[in-house]
């Protein structure tokens, strides 16, 4: 199965991913290296079995759901984090031109 | 008179306790250790040397009040992809090089609560993507046995300073072997817990579904010392379990029956080194010929083995993707400079700040999950994952453990398959396929080949098998 730089640039632009230009076409060869060995899982024949979607065997594991206080704190240490700020507040460019 | 730096848990809490040396003794000891080396093996991303003084005297002062712990003044290190309260934690990627958590893994606070003195932060593979430390953004880490080789992957960091005597221990992450696989090309002993046996709280997510936080260190009564301490559930991991916590260091020395299997296509496949074989099946003749164990071997077999990887790299990218998407430059971490609207905020700063295998693996799972290819990449893989399974549990409704070779091979040479993604992949053959099931597993060293380079033994138990599966390590250790 051959991924072409095309589909890998969509795939990227799905993912958010900017790539350099010069590694399109390394990705397209290893992403195509990399389907074709897992593309071996067709030959396994899984009629009838049931997909795993977890192995605890937990299930409805609830807690209730109470209101904890944050520390100003806290609240200081996860504004110093933001990369860029104005006050308090979380700055981010504008979504549309 | 051996290093103070080279001491085991044990070793360390008895020094303590007799008052033969400090706390501060032992943290000058590792953080020394780590000066001497960090440039040539590269084993830490962050080095906490005045925070590390400071917990160390509150140690001493500890001990001197009579309340000493088992952990309590011992210097220790955690992989880079765990979140240390107020300690810079990166992954071991850019987009996260001035990320200072301001909160902590669970497993980590119960740690610190005994007064374990954190030395600093372990370089790894970014987020966990490897097999050979060379997926950091910080540079590869060397083997201490031989700097031209690597350390293993992803938890390469930890397993080196473990082995280099630059801490007493140190606490990692495993997801399809990462523990285990360092541990063996280290010549260290590392432990997979089993899935929901220690709270994953605060461990950077990868593959939510097959993700373990586990110890390395250098004996196995120190792996069940720390197990003790991590293990149990957490109210903010919901896939713990309740299941008592056994005291897993007080049964090492039981004497029980043991049927142990040894699984043939564990021991039969391409691109196996014949020492390494060698060495493995010469430890598993040892067990045999001694006369103070009741060990019963047989030959089992799990035929979907070498679906192990495949399934792997579906389901691992697939769960990637989606967890990697809140590192996204916007709340925390890198933003990228060239960026001026939301996609190139986004793009740029997920471009500039993950490392190609990262890239690599949110393209993978981000087409396995599209529209049209669930059904023949993620939900094909849950289904052989389910056979898998299956195959592990006829296996264990006939004996209690299974041995393997930990890895096909010993350290590579650094740069040797960087390039080579699936040689890569392959890396993890043996450790893969029990990470797909949620089985515990460890690595304890066995010897060394004709290059001294380390070679580990895998043991693998049925889930939350912990107790049975370290009795039988600390039993052959040191046989």
């Amino acid at each position: 199965m051959k991924l072409e730089k095309e589909q890998v640039l969509q795939i990227a632009t799905l993912a958010r991913l900017q790539l350099e230009d010069e590694k399109i076409e390394m990705y397209s060869e290893q992403l195509s290296t990399v389907f074709d060995y897992i593309n071996m899982l067709s030959e396994v024949d899984t009629e009838g079995v049931v997909e795993t979607t977890q192995v605890t065997g937990l299930e409805d594991v609830v807690r209730e759901d109470t209101v904890v206080e944050s520390s100003e704190e806290k609240r200081q240490k996860l504004i110093a984090l933001f990369p860029e700020k104005s006050g308090d507040l979380l700055k981010v460019d504008a979504v549309f031109e | 008179m051996k290093g103070l730096n080279e001491l085991t848990i044990r070793g360390a809490y008895e020094g303590l306790k007799n008052k033969e040396f400090t706390s501060v003794d032992l943290t000058k000891a590792c953080l020394e250790r780590i000066k001497e080396r960090n440039k040539d093996i590269n084993a830490f991303i962050s080095i906490f040397e005045e925070n590390a003084l400071v917990e160390a005297k509150r140690a001493d002062e500890m001990i001197e009040a009579g309340q000493q712990q088992m952990l309590t003044g011992i210097p220790f290190a955690v992989k880079d992809a765990i979140d240390t309260l107020d300690a810079r934690s990166t992954g071991a990627a850019k987009i996260l090089d001035n990320y200072v958590p301001p909160f902590e893994a669970t497993v980590i606070t119960k740690i610190r609560a005994q007064g374990a003195v954190l030395l600093g932060k372990n370089n790894c593979d970014a987020f966990g993507h490897g097999a050979s430390n060379e997926n950091s953004m910080y540079g590869p880490v060397a083997n201490p046995h031989d700097l031209t080789k690597v350390s293993g992957g992803s938890s390469g960091g930890s397993a080196a300073a473990v082995a280099d005597y630059q801490c007493i221990f140190a606490i990692a992450e495993d997801t399809g072997g990462s523990i285990r696989q360092p541990a063996s090309f280290c010549g260290i002993v590392g432990l997979r817990p089993s899935y929901g046996r220690n709270s994953r709280y605060g461990i950077m997510p990868m593959a939510s579904s097959l993700d373990t936080v586990g110890p390395m260190g250098k004996t196995v009564e120190d792996i069940a010392i720390l197990m003790e301490v991590m293990a149990g559930k957490d109210d903010k991991d919901a896939t713990t379990v309740t299941d008592a916590v056994p005291k897993y260091s007080k049964n090492l020395d039981k004497k029980e029956k043991f049927v142990i299997g040894l699984p043939q296509e564990y021991f039969n496949i391409d691109g196996m080194d014949e020492e390494t074989r060698k060495i493995v099946e010469e430890k598993i003749e040892k067990i045999k010929s001694n006369s103070e164990f009741d060990v019963e071997f047989k030959e089992v077999s799990l035929p979907y083995t070498k679906y192990g990887i495949p399934v792997y790299y579906i389901i691992v990218p697939s769960e990637d993707s989606s967890n990697l998407g809140r590192l996204d430059g916007v709340r925390y971490g890198v933003r990228s400079s060239e960026a001026h609207d939301l996609y190139n905020i986004y793009a740029k700063s997920r471009g500039e700040g993950f490392p190609e295998e990262v890239k690599r693996r949110i393209m993978v799972g981000t087409y396995s999950l599209s529209s049209g290819y669930y059904d023949a990449y993620y939900s094909k893989a849950q289904k052989v994952r389910t056979l898998i399974i299956e195959d592990f549990n006829q296996a264990f409704a006939q004996v209690d453990l299974l041995i393997t070779p930990t890895s096909p091979f010993t350290a590579f040479g650094i740069g040797a398959k960087k390039d080579d993604v699936m040689a890569m992949y392959l890396a993890d053959v043996f450790v893969s396929p029990s990470a797909v099931a949620g089985l515990p597993g460890i690595s304890i060293p066995v010897g060394k080949d004709s290059k001294n380079l380390s070679v580990g033994m895998q043991i693998i138990g049925p889930r939350l098998s912990e107790e049975k599966l370290l009795n039988f390590a600390s039993l052959v250790e040191n046989i």
